[in-house]
């Protein structure tokens, strides 16, 4: 029995435990932390794991990209919450893997990323597909490993995964050389995870709780800043009771779309770049700004010297780096949001009968004026009857979906479009590449998410540039029969690169047209799946439905409109409320 | 201004460039920098000496804790500490003024650690800025070489540390 997670080199196994291989007892700790399917792609060094993998239960999917593997165990952490595992081999397998690690980082995921490594004893000599895998992942990961000794793996493997799920969340690497996997040692179960550098804050201050539930009774215009940490928390229901309580105006971020259910009268949308008029005006005039889950990003707050500049904050993060670092909050509490918000929520209610009644009159002329917006400048979701506007493929989407089905999207203009205009009534429903914006992330993540949830109706939504950058992955969606709803919004450009270039750079399209996308139908046909192009806005509804009804995978190719602009835009480095409603109008010439 | 940050952490490979890592990400060039096991021979004790913006020293320290390898990062520069640092220098200098240079050493409390016809070794700790002058002292007798460790710091505050206690780990993990 280990007392301590000390690594123990001395090369002498402990007396007691099962008998077997490095590779074997990768695959028993994989079995304990629970994993029923990881993501990977074989090489040289990981041949002995994949070699103890053949006969073992645990599910591995092949991907055919090192990059996508990653991006399908985030797809799984996504949507389940669980941590998601994928693995390479050394060199270029590991090297492929970190823009997934990175991403994951960003939008903090839980995924234990396994690495081989060249043989211990070759390490340091530029051997044949040798990387510097433990350096050039540092600074990617929450934490990495390099395991020396096949003693210390079972405590490494278990810890990564402490590690992965606990806290703010992250992506947690295990580089592990070939020799390690080989060699015999006895398997002694974890009993405790030894991580003295390691803290995790969960309560939060009692007495700030206290002064936060005062000040939000005491507001007269308070608004609720949701973002990704309340869905890494689960926090969701806890959210929804304090909305409920105080009656709250709520935003939630392009990462905490779900939080609270888009059906929630309460819900106003998503804040920030090309959030809504009412959202950006909300965080604008608001003088309490109860910041949850959040970390003040940049593409939410606009310039920061204008961002809420009338509001006290209240900040709820996990992380205690987060804290005051883009905007000093007022009340600052360490602790999981979910745990914070329940005694936040007691602590209402004990001050409900002394506060709660006050500010009423003050409360009901904000939610007019909220309303107001809301109403002066919705979304656009005009159509047009020659040509699909992405709008209205979103509008179908949204119809479809009901707020109920898993939509994964890639990054450009489509995500925009979908994350204004798409509902969901759950988290973990929408599953993006917020933090990192990673290109190629739409379509593995579908692989992901249809894995850990095949009862879900899945779409991926992509864009012409971002679906040709994972297209390989179709393979793999045909080989598994997954009935994933590709939705290709094409409008023949990186059009979110093309929207700065025509507002920004004097409509000088440079290196942004796309020609030359395949024909859907054979394309699908060729991986022997259905797919179709459409380009008329009265096929559209039909189609999806098509797409829907078809028991396995489907590619639906939809032309839209190509100059099509995302608005509401705030320009970089504006304020959040300096926003660019619309297109200039067209000015009649007299 | 210099801050000088003093830390906990693990004696563990990688775990200094971690550390380095929250500064070299940002920019920032390290001035100084010395570690050393402590007497627990599982953890180091750094001390690091840097030119951080005034408005990003907080989160500097913030994210050093953050790493799982990190015990505990403070920040020395305000609060109450030594800081010491140690020189060796050789000076080349002419017969006439050897003990003119030993008379000099004396004053700064520095020891004479080799002894040849050329000149002298000499060893000599204080405070950076001391040193600073040390240094300039003796450059004025002839040529110099020079050595410095860099800053080791220790905080004069009774901060107590709360060790992350082994967490036990779920019992699925456990039975066999
Ligand atoms: C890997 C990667 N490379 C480049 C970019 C920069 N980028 C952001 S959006 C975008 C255009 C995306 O085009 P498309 O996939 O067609 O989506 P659209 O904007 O047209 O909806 C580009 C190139 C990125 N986000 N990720
Ligand atoms: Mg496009």
């Amino acid at each position: 029995m280990q007392t301590t997670g000390a690594i123990q080199d001395t090369g002498k196994s402990p007396e007691t435990g099962r008998l077997m291989t490095g590779a074997e007892m990768l695959l028993e700790c994989l079995g304990r932390e629970g994993v029923d399917c990881f993501f990977g792609y074989p090489g040289g060094v990981t041949l002995p794991f994949y070699d103890a993998l053949y006969s073992h239960h645990i599910r591995h999917i092949l991907v055919r990209h090192e990059e996508n593997a990653c991006f399908a165990a985030e797809g799984y952490a996504r949507a389940t919450g669980r941590v998601g595992v994928c693995c390479a081999t050394s060199g270029p397998g590991a090297t492929n893997l970190v823009t997934g690690l990175v991403d994951a980082m960003m939008d903090s995921i839980p995924i234990v990323a396994i690495t081989g490594q060249v043989t211990s004893k070759l390490i340091g000599s530029d051997a044949f597909q040798e990387a510097d895998t433990f350096g050039i992942t540092r600074p990617a990961t929450k934490h990495n490993f390099m395991v020396k000794n096949v003693h210390e793996l079972p405590q490494i493997v278990h810890e990564a995964f402490y590690i992965a799920k606990t806290g703010r969340p992250g992506p947690v690497l295990v580089d592990i050389p070939k020799d390690v996997f080989q060699a015999r040692g006895h398997y002694t179960p974890v009993d405790n995870i030894h991580l003295p550098g390691y803290r995790v804050f969960t309560e939060g201050h009692t007495g700030q709780i206290r002064r936060a539930a005062q000040l939000i009774w005491e507001a007269e215009r308070p608004f609720v800043y949701a973002g990704g940490g309340i869905v890494a928390a689960g926090a969701a229901p806890e959210l929804r009771e304090l909305v409920e309580m105080a009656d709250l105006p709520t935003v939630c971020t392009l990462m905490g779309l779900g939080a609270l259910s888009s059906s929630h009268r309460n819900f106003i949308s998503m804040p920030g770049m090309h959030g809504s008029y009412a959202a950006n005006m909300g965080m604008t005039e608001c003088d309490l700004l109860i910041a949850l889950g959040t970390r003040f990003d940049d593409r939410v707050t606009g310039q920061l010297q204008q961002f809420a500049r009338h509001a006290r904050v209240i900040h709820v993060a996990i992380d205690p780096a987060e804290i005051g670092k883009n905007r000093t909050p007022d009340i600052p509490i360490v602790g999981d949001v979910k745990r914070v918000l329940q005694r936040m929520i007691k602590a209402m209610q004990e001050l409900e009968a002394e506060f709660g009644a006050k500010k009423k009159d003050a409360r009901r002329v904000w939610w007019d004026l909220v309303r107001g917006w809301m109403e002066e400048h919705p979304y656009d979701r005009s159509r047009d009857e020659k040509i699909i506007k992405p709008q209205h493929l979103m509008d179908e989407i949204d119809r479809l979906s009901n707020g109920q089905a898993i939509v994964t999207s890639d990054v450009g203009q489509h995500q925009m479009w979908a994350a204004q205009l798409i509902r969901f009534n759950e988290p973990r429903l929408w599953l993006n590449s917020g933090g990192l914006g990673a290109m190629g992330f739409g379509l593995p993540s579908a692989i992901g998410a249809q894995m850990a949830r095949p009862d879900k109706l899945v779409f991926s939504i992509c864009g012409d540039g971002g679906f040709q950058m994972s297209v390989p992955e179709l393979a793999t969606i045909a080989s598994h029969a997954l009935p994933i709803k590709i939705i290709v919004m094409n409008n023949g450009y990186l059009g979110m690169v093309r929207q700065w270039q025509t507002l920004f750079y004097n409509n000088r399209l440079s290196a942004v047209e796309l020609d030359c996308f395949p024909d859907a139908e054979k394309l699908a046909g060729a991986y022997g799946f259905k797919g179709r192009t459409i380009d008329k806005p009265w096929e559209l509804a039909a189609a999806l439905e098509e797409a829907v009804k078809e028991p396995g995978p489907y590619l639906l190719n939809v032309k839209v409109s190509p100059d099509e602009n995302v608005y509401p835009m705030v320009p970089a480095g504006g304020a959040i409320y300096e926003m660019v409603l619309g297109p200039p109008q067209p000015v009649a010439v007299a | 201004m210099l801050q000088t940050i003093s830390i906990l952490l693990e004696n563990k490979p990688g775990a200094l460039l971690r550390v380095t890592g929250v500064l070299s990400a940002r920019g920032y060039n390290i001035e100084s920098l010395t570690v050393a096991k402590t007497f627990d021979p599982e953890l180091s004790r750094m001390t690091i000496t840097v030119d951080v913006e005034d408005r990003l020293r907080a989160q500097v320290i913030k994210q050093m804790n953050k790493l799982v390898n990190v015990l505990q990062a403070v920040d020395l520069t305000d609060a109450p500490a030594v800081i010491r640092e140690m020189v060796l220098l050789r000076v080349r200098c002419p017969q006439e003024s050897r003990t003119a240079v030993l008379k000099e050493a004396e004053i700064f409390q520095a020891r004479v650690v080799d002894s040849s016809v050329e000149g002298f070794a000499i060893e000599a700790t204080g405070d950076p800025e001391k040193l600073d002058e040390f240094i300039d002292v003796m450059r004025s007798y002839g040529e110099i070489e020079v050595t410095r460790s860099g800053g080791v710091a220790m905080s004069l505050e009774s901060k107590k540390l709360k060790l992350q206690p082994p967490v036990p780990a779920p019992a699925a993990l456990q039975t066999t």
